[in-house]
């Protein structure tokens, strides 16, 4: 449904620092689709949510790949399809070179133990009449590994890792911080020694200073376990930091990927610069206001169709071709910097969005 | 004269607990067109302080002391029918979620104009006349068409248009508001911001910005109050307070940063504050950071440290203010 070509040089990238064995990677997701048919008059008029149309993306061994966009750019759905909390429409989820999108949930229940999850909102996510160290342990009861006293044992040295004494495993959820109960859940996540985490926003609901400690703790325990990570998130700043790579979404689909470093030094997609130059610096000397580029209206709904490029009605530079033919997810300056924009050429890469001839610029001071 | 000036302002709750103290001799002064932001995390006091100046807190329970005087007239003693007459004409407030503070059984036309009418003589046509503009003001698109919506039919950036609207109607003198793109999305984010700024200089509304966000401080903000624990910590001019922050809990919230830390390169790693913020219901006379801070010593746990003069227009309370060396 989507003329988005295989990316061989992409593909044959070291997939970030440290991470070895391109050709092994721990998540390969291709064509995934996610429509929500829904039931009412609307839906049926309008057809389905269209809430990922059509997402390619690989993660290696021991990378961190942040998936960053808006809210109902889909970026939520596609971490529910990678952990099979929901069906995916079409496509392929391979993790560890295991095809998941088909499988039945009994099928899927022993390879649940090289993926976790760990939500945003740490407090729904934790039962609140289980004791921690039971909330802890639960990955183990489940999966049937060892006796009581070594799945215990287990619990306790995992809430150790996570920075907590013993006495943490007698308490409730409701006796902790917001930053505790993440340790809590990302505890969990971790128990297992799962080969890939789906981390969806975990620290967007924590003050900065709770906020880097969960995302330091995060990091020490990648780099300890070696676990991989799909980060997804909203937040700029909190994705520039966390990832070696970042893929960006916009209405289902991605529509640009590189490095951390080659993505925000040269942003090629003009809804990724628009992104960038949006998002406020905590610096007044180095304030991006000035190149500001204000996008028109709002994120169209996920049920409209849109010819050709999904961004085209609010891109500040699009041209005749931009409305009628969707542009592929190509590398066209580098292979492992695909970006999916009519306007990208070799030797200069992005269209500059702030020359928009119909776009509205600010240039306030 | 300044527009509004704010001294020694208590907020205290009663709680099955005990009191809480949720803002402690905070004082502070707002010039006419000026952004002046209140950052701090969760629980810092800064909601309450900026909520006690228009009186919006919980009545029965908050009690207000200190001052609060607004173009010579003191609010805190005032009767609750002149503050009543004061609140969306002179002192109006945008919150944080859009939706929840619009009435989803009334139009948008008709919740803006409601304000206009309460505070001036329009008519009908004049009301209808300068919601169309207020609405046009803060970017509102096809604004004629869009009176007779309703909220549920918008989407947040333009519901908290909506609010920056009705909060504007009457030209208040002071614009309270309350994480106002916090549930937004960032590019929305960066629109309603230019509105903000907008308002200021083509109003001269003096605004009073309560946000977490270090980044949306850097961008709109003036002056900025650092608050902790419900005192102020830190008071000074945007650029100084980025430049040379003084307290050093001022300095912990920057270098939690992840911007900030990606920007200095480097090792992939972000500075913690250790420990915890001491419980509301604690009034010590003493720092109450003193806990967290490598800098502690006798000194701050035996008397507060008093707000004091370190540069033009900067004041910190701290024994050992400056900038750097804090880990």
């Amino acid at each position: 449904m989507n003329d988005i070509p295989e990316q061989p040089g992409a593909a044959a990238q070291p997939p970030g620092p440290g991470g070895p064995a391109a050709d092994d990677p721990v998540l390969d997701v291709r064509g995934l689709v996610k429509h929500y048919p829904g039931r009412s008059r609307a839906a049926r008029r309008n057809g389905p949510i269209r809430a990922v149309d059509g997402v390619d993306l690989r993660i290696g061994r021991g990378e961190v790949l942040g998936l960053v966009g808006e809210s109902g750019s889909g970026k939520s759905t596609v971490g529910k399809c990678v952990a099979r909390l929901t069906d995916p429409t079409e496509g392929r989820i391979e993790l560890l070179g295991r095809d998941i999108s088909t499988i039945n949930r009994r099928a899927m229940r022993p390879l649940r133990r090289d993926v976790h999850v760990v939500f945003q909102d740490a407090y729904s996510s934790l039962d609140p009449r289980m004791k921690i160290g039971d909330i802890v342990g639960g990955p183990l009861r489940q999966h049937g590994e060892g006796d009581a006293a070594q799945r215990r044992r287990r619990a306790l040295d995992m809430l150790e890792r996570v920075g907590f004494r013993a006495r943490m495993a007698t308490r409730f959820p409701h006796e902790l911080s917001g930053g505790q109960r993440q340790r809590v859940a990302l505890a969990r996540a971790l128990v297992m020694a799962p080969r890939l985490v789906v981390a969806d926003e975990p620290v967007s609901a924590l003050d900065v200073s709770v906020q880097a400690s969960i995302l330091n703790l995060l990091l020490d325990l990648q780099a300890d376990m070696g676990f991989s990570c799909l980060f997804i998130t909203h937040d700029l700043s909190v994705v520039e930091f966390i990832s070696d790579r970042i893929a960006v979404m916009y209405l289902g689909r991605i529509v640009e990927t590189a490095t951390r470093e080659e993505l925000f030094a040269h942003p090629q997609h003009p809804y990724t610069q628009a992104l960038l130059s949006a998002a406020p610096v905590p610096d007044p000397r180095t304030t991006r206001a000035a190149g500001r580029v204000v996008l028109r209206g709002d994120l169209p709904s996920q049920a409209t169709r849109i010819p050709g490029c999904p961004f085209h009605p609010r891109c500040p530079v699009a041209v005749d071709r931009c409305r009628t033919e969707v542009p592929p997810l190509a590398g066209v300056t580098r292979a492992d910097h695909p970006v999916s924009c009519h306007l990208v050429d070799p030797a200069t890469g992005g269209p500059d969005i702030t020359q928009g001839r119909n776009g509205v610029v600010h240039h306030t001071s | 004269m300044p527009l509004l000036e704010v001294t020694d302002l208590r907020v205290q709750y009663r709680t099955e607990d005990g009191p809480v103290h949720a803002a402690k001799d905070v004082s502070f002064s707002l010039e006419r067109g000026e952004i002046l932001a209140l950052v701090g995390e969760s629980g810092c006091g800064k909601t309450a302080t900026a909520m006690a100046v228009p009186r919006l807190l919980d009545g029965g329970n908050a009690t207000i002391g200190g001052k609060v005087v607004l173009d010579g007239t003191e609010l805190t003693r005032l009767p609750e029918k002149r503050m009543q007459d004061i609140r969306g004409k002179d002192i109006s407030v945008v919150f944080q979620e859009p939706m929840t503070s619009l009435n989803p059984a009334y139009t948008i036309g008709k919740q803006i104009g409601e304000v206009i009418r309460r505070h001036t003589d329009m008519n009908r046509g004049q009301v209808r006349e300068r919601v169309v503009e207020l609405l046009e003001l803060v970017g509102m698109p096809d604004a004629r068409r869009r009176l007779g919506a309703y909220p549920h039919e918008l989407s947040g950036g333009m519901r908290q248009r909506v609010m920056i609207a009705t909060a504007v109607a009457c030209d208040p003198k002071v614009l309270i508001a309350d994480e106002p793109t916090t549930a937004l999305d960032v590019t929305i984010q960066a629109a309603v911001l230019d509105i903000i700024r907008r308002l200021r200089e083509e109003l001269g509304t003096a605004v009073i910005l309560i946000t977490h966000d270090l980044g949306v401080v850097a961008e709109v903000a003036d002056h900025v109050v650092v608050m902790y624990s419900g005192r102020h910590v830190e008071h000074a001019p945007t650029a100084a307070l980025f430049d040379k922050p003084q307290h050093p809990y001022t300095l912990g919230l920057m270098d939690a940063l992840p911007a900030r830390a990606a920007r200095r390169g480097g090792r992939r790693r972000l500075t913690e504050i250790p420990g915890m913020v001491p419980p509301p219901t604690t009034d010590p006379d003493a720092c109450q950071f003193a806990p967290r801070c490598a800098r502690a010593d006798a000194g701050c746990t035996a008397k507060r440290p008093a707000l004091s003069r370190v540069d033009d227009g900067h004041l910190v309370a701290c024994y050992h203010p400056g900038p750097g060396g804090t880990a």
